[in-house]
């Protein structure tokens, strides 16, 4: 989290600056302030919400307690004297919480951290290339092609031991995103095609790719039925365990450790290892880092890659830990790595920030489905266009805030054209 | 001459966050007078000047003209009260006509809309035959040269009526005849009654052109002379608040083997053209070449393919006997070239890393700076402390942002990397490029010592001064070829001609 504490950066002295690209400019309000700026970001995009649900006639403020509860915060909020199993034991000890998910908010947490768990990943597929000065739109299609290849190992291969069949269908999938972000590296430092341009069009050829694959009569429809457009079931031992809640009803299960360690790879491999300094260099300033004998082009690969191996990780563990089928469906509303650049962006592509934003969202997505959100407060139907609407405003504020940046900066070119008080 | 100021600032303060860069600030300028305004980087000159053309508001203070107060806050109010900027980076469309450029935004117009061509030329030419200026009124901007570009920006200054021009820094870009006739153009103006406020930090100019001198120190007024009984070395003592070396003192060089090579380049630039054409020169061990030539004569391509970031398109580099040709430049600082880059804050630094992470910026890869590819930040900051204090970096700390320091201490933190690295061969590209003169001293002094160390030290310049007070050997480029090569001694003249496509007169 050490760059996000660094103060405003001196813009006159980033001769780039001027004319920057949107993958520079958005890197810039990752560095421009401190914690305050997206805490302010969420908070106004759920006040403007709020007048839009005021101006519908329903109450604000029960509308989003009703959202914090469909998410299953409140959970946090109850304690008591309970007890938690410990895993592979039939031992337990004594907890604060009550972690029965019998309890609706000890159900809508596990739903909520159910959908964090993908969001982490996607979002630091964003937030890794951002820190190469790269803007990776891909995030969607890298998380798709994991999940096909995903649901390919986990449904084929069934010869494999339990943990080696997880293993090598979760390294698949990783593999899958990689190479799919990779593409878009390679051609952005082969023949400098604009990574946003290529990423987009791989998000397209991932879903109708995916839509044929999984489509009738594609090579991996359903093997049984043949009516469905849908893949075959993954093997029941290559489900990734479940850790909190009934497997039955979907639990949360153990891809969260993925999750989780992958915001620790993330900050480790930026922060403390050679590749992390190149990738930094690099999305600081390509020019210098070229002269200090880096290779750019090596590192726009190398930082697509990553991010791909992000997102196709957390397609392959969505397929393993809960959806265990794909659809044409699924492919064609999934929007997981879409949301990972609204992730990224408010956790300023910090590994901190990408958790805590990826709850947040995770959080948002949940209170407000149809299944966590009570009717009688605010109707669903309306309540998924909130969630939509303060997914937008947040994108929304943080490019406000870039745009504030940019018009300070405009204005201090203008000023003073080549030096500035020292 | 009219003694009364046409212009007074009294008392401007201006601070900025942590900066204090104008300290009551008192400045007069007479009728008809050039009026130097003198200082370091960053000791408030451009501060000041900003408050007067309206692009800064001042603190407190206040604005007199003709004895009258006057509020100046736009552009647009300083164009009115007759005041006229020519920045450094003239603010001209290359690709229209000379007279479109000074009429823009205050075309004369025939019917409503229409813009009255002839009467443009027309106020165009009055405004050439009253100052004298030779500009072809029909030239497009991108076909003339920078001198003939910066007499556009002054005569869009004049017709617009001004009676006050500030000139930011003009002969940054100019070669030494061209300044010349810059002055030339400004006795001209002075005569015709417009007062001048001339910024620069080159005591000679100021010397030669100057009626009286202003020298702002750290953001206040440290004096105002006239220029009789001004000297060099007074003017010094005043910019920097202590004794300074104008003079690069140094020994005779004592030249060893050739280290660096270079045989028959020739380098094409980022449009395909051939910038370089076939150059040909050894640097010696123990000797300064100096590379001296107008900017834009190849001197950017020929730097980017000695040290690897450009491939030649043919010809030869050896450094100390290996052939670097189609070298990286990872390849090149290994075989011993340090690179002193001509633009430190979009080459030379990684602004947003620490000085720290600058500091290794060539050797994070190598042990014992990082090991099996996990790096050792505690390590880089203690190496990075060490040169800190050596170089006398001053400002910040090993995690300090390098943007965050002025730019002669950037300008130390690169020399500290490039020098440290302990290379064979030193390529300094405009080492002294905006900084003062006390860090210009220092980067000279640092020079001469690894000279004195036996290196290598090839030294590109677009300042003359430089190339004839720093280099054993002087060699010019023009439009890509070596036209001429000096002994020392020679004269500034003598340069001047062969740096704009002069024969070297052999009679002479």
């Amino acid at each position: 989290m050490s760059e996000a504490a660094t103060p405003h950066a001196p813009l006159e002295s980033d001769p780039e600056g001027y004319a920057p690209s949107v993958a520079k400019r958005l890197a810039f309000y990752q560095r421009a302030g401190g914690i305050i700026t997206p805490f302010l970001t969420a908070v106004f995009a759920f006040l403007m919400g709020g007048i839009v649900v005021g101006a519908t006639g329903h109450n604000p403020l029960r509308v989003y307690k009703a959202i914090f509860e469909g998410a299953g915060l409140n959970w946090f909020l109850h304690f008591g004297s309970y007890h938690v199993d410990i895993p592979f034991t039939n031992h337990h000890i004594w907890f604060w919480w009550d972690t029965s998910t019998n309890h609706t908010a000890a159900y809508n947490l596990t739903q909520t951290l159910l959908t964090t768990t993908p969001l982490i990943l996607t979002g630091l597929a964003v937030a890794f290339a951002f820190r190469c000065g790269l803007f990776n739109i891909g995030g969607q299609g890298q998380y798709m092609m994991g999940a096909i290849v995903g649901v390919y190992v986990g449904s084929r291969f069934v010869a494999l031991a339990h943990v080696t069949h997880i293993l090598f269908a979760i390294v698949a999938a990783a593999l899958a995103g990689a190479l799919w972000g990779a593409i878009a590296g390679f051609l952005k430092a082969t023949v400098g095609a604009h990574e946003v341009i290529t990423t987009i069009m791989l998000n397209w050829v991932a879903y109708w790719g995916g839509s044929y694959l999984l489509g009738r009569d594609g090579p991996l429809q359903n093997h049984v039925d043949k009516s469905i457009p849908i893949s075959d079931d993954i093997a029941q031992k290559a489900h990734l365990p479940a850790i909190w809640g009934n497997p039955a009803l979907q639990a949360l299960h153990a891809g969260i450790f993925f999750a989780l360690a992958a915001l620790f790879v993330f900050y480790l491999v930026l922060n403390r290892t050679t590749l992390g300094y190149e990738v930094r260099a690099v999305g600081f300033n390509p020019e210098a880092a070229r002269y200090g004998g880096i290779s750019v082009g090596r590192n726009f690969v190398v930082a697509m890659a990553i991010s791909g191996l992000f997102a196709g990780l957390a397609g392959g563990i969505d397929i393993l830990g809960w959806q265990f089928r794909l659809g044409v469906l699924d492919v064609q509303v999934s929007n997981i790595g879409f949301i990972g650049i609204a992730v990224a962006l408010l956790g300023r592509n910090t590994a901190v920030g990408v958790g805590f934003a990826a709850l947040l969202f995770g959080g948002l997505l949940t209170g407000t489905s149809t299944r966590s959100l009570d009717p009688q407060i605010f109707p669903p139907q309306l309540a998924g266009n909130l969630a939509l609407m303060i997914q937008a405003l947040v994108l929304l504020f943080v490019g406000a805030d870039l745009l504030i940046v940019y018009i300070w900066q405009a204005r201090r070119k203008l000023h003073l054209p080549r030096k500035v008080p020292a | 001459m009219d003694e009364a100021p046409v212009l007074e600032l009294r008392g401007i303060t201006k601070q900025f966050p942590g900066v204090l860069a104008n300290d009551h600030v008192d400045f007069d300028l007479r009728h008809g007078e050039v009026h130097a305004l003198l200082g370091e980087n960053g000791a408030g000159k451009s501060t000041l000047m900003s408050i007067l053309y309206g692009l800064y508001t001042a603190d407190s203070g206040e604005i007199l003209m003709n004895g009258k107060h006057v509020t100046i806050s736009s552009p647009k109010d300083a164009i009115e009260l007759g005041i006229g900027m020519v920045h450094q980076h003239f603010m001209l469309i290359p690709v229209m006509t000379v007279t479109e450029n000074i009429v823009l935004a205050n075309e004369p117009v025939k019917a409503g809309v229409l813009i009255d061509e002839k009467a443009a030329e027309r106020r165009v030419a009055d405004v050439a035959a009253t100052f004298k200026f030779a500009v072809d009124p029909h030239a497009r901007i991108e076909n003339i040269t920078v001198g003939q570009q910066q007499r556009v920006e002054i005569m869009k200054a004049l017709y617009r009526n001004a009676s006050i021009v500030i000139l930011d820094e003009p002969t940054a870009v100019l070669t030494p005849q061209e300044a010349q006739e810059l002055f030339e153009i400004l006795r001209t103006l002075t005569r015709e009654g417009i007062s001048v406020i001339f910024i620069s930090h080159k005591l000679n100019e100021v010397l030669e052109i100057a009626d009286r001198i202003t020298v702002l120190r750290r953001g206040k007024r440290v004096e105002t002379i006239p220029r009789e009984g001004a000297t060099e070395e007074g003017l010094a003592r005043s910019m920097v608040g202590r004794e300074v070396l104008l003079r690069v003192d140094k020994k005779p060089a004592q030249p060893g083997d050739p280290l660096l090579q270079v045989h028959e380049l020739a380098v094409r630039d980022d449009r395909g053209l051939e910038a370089v054409r076939g150059v040909s020169f050894d640097v010696r061990a123990g000797e300064i070449v100096g590379i001296a030539g107008v900017d834009g004569n190849g001197q950017t391509e020929l730097i980017d393919a000695v040290t690897g970031l450009r491939h030649p398109a043919s010809g030869e580099i050896r450094v100390g006997g290996h052939d670097l040709s189609r070298a990286t430049a990872r390849a090149a600082f290994d075989a011993g070239m340090g690179h002193i880059p001509e633009d430190r804050q979009r080459r030379g630094l990684v602004l947003d890393f620490n000085l720290a992470e600058n500091l290794v910026l060539h050797d994070y890869g190598k042990e014992p700076f990082s090991r099996l590819g996990w790096v050792n930040p505690r390590r880089w900051i203690r190496w990075a402390r060490g040169l800190l204090e050596e170089f006398d970096v001053r400002g910040g700390g090993p995690t300090t942002r390098g943007g965050s320091l002025s730019g002669g201490n950037q300008q130390k933190v690169v020399v500290a990397r490039e020098v440290s690295r302990n290379p064979s061969v030193l390529i300094a590209a405009q080492p002294t490029r905006g900084l003062d003169v006390g860090a210009i001293e220092f980067v000279h002094r640092r020079l001469v010592e690894q000279r004195d160390a036996g290196k290598a030290v090839l030294l590109v310049s677009l300042e003359l001064d430089e190339i004839l007070s720093l280099s054993d050997r002087i060699l010019v480029l023009y439009e890509g070829r070596i036209v001429a090569e000096f002994p020392p001694e020679v004269s500034e003249e003598e340069v001047g001609i062969a740096m704009t496509g002069g024969r070297r007169s052999e009679a002479a």
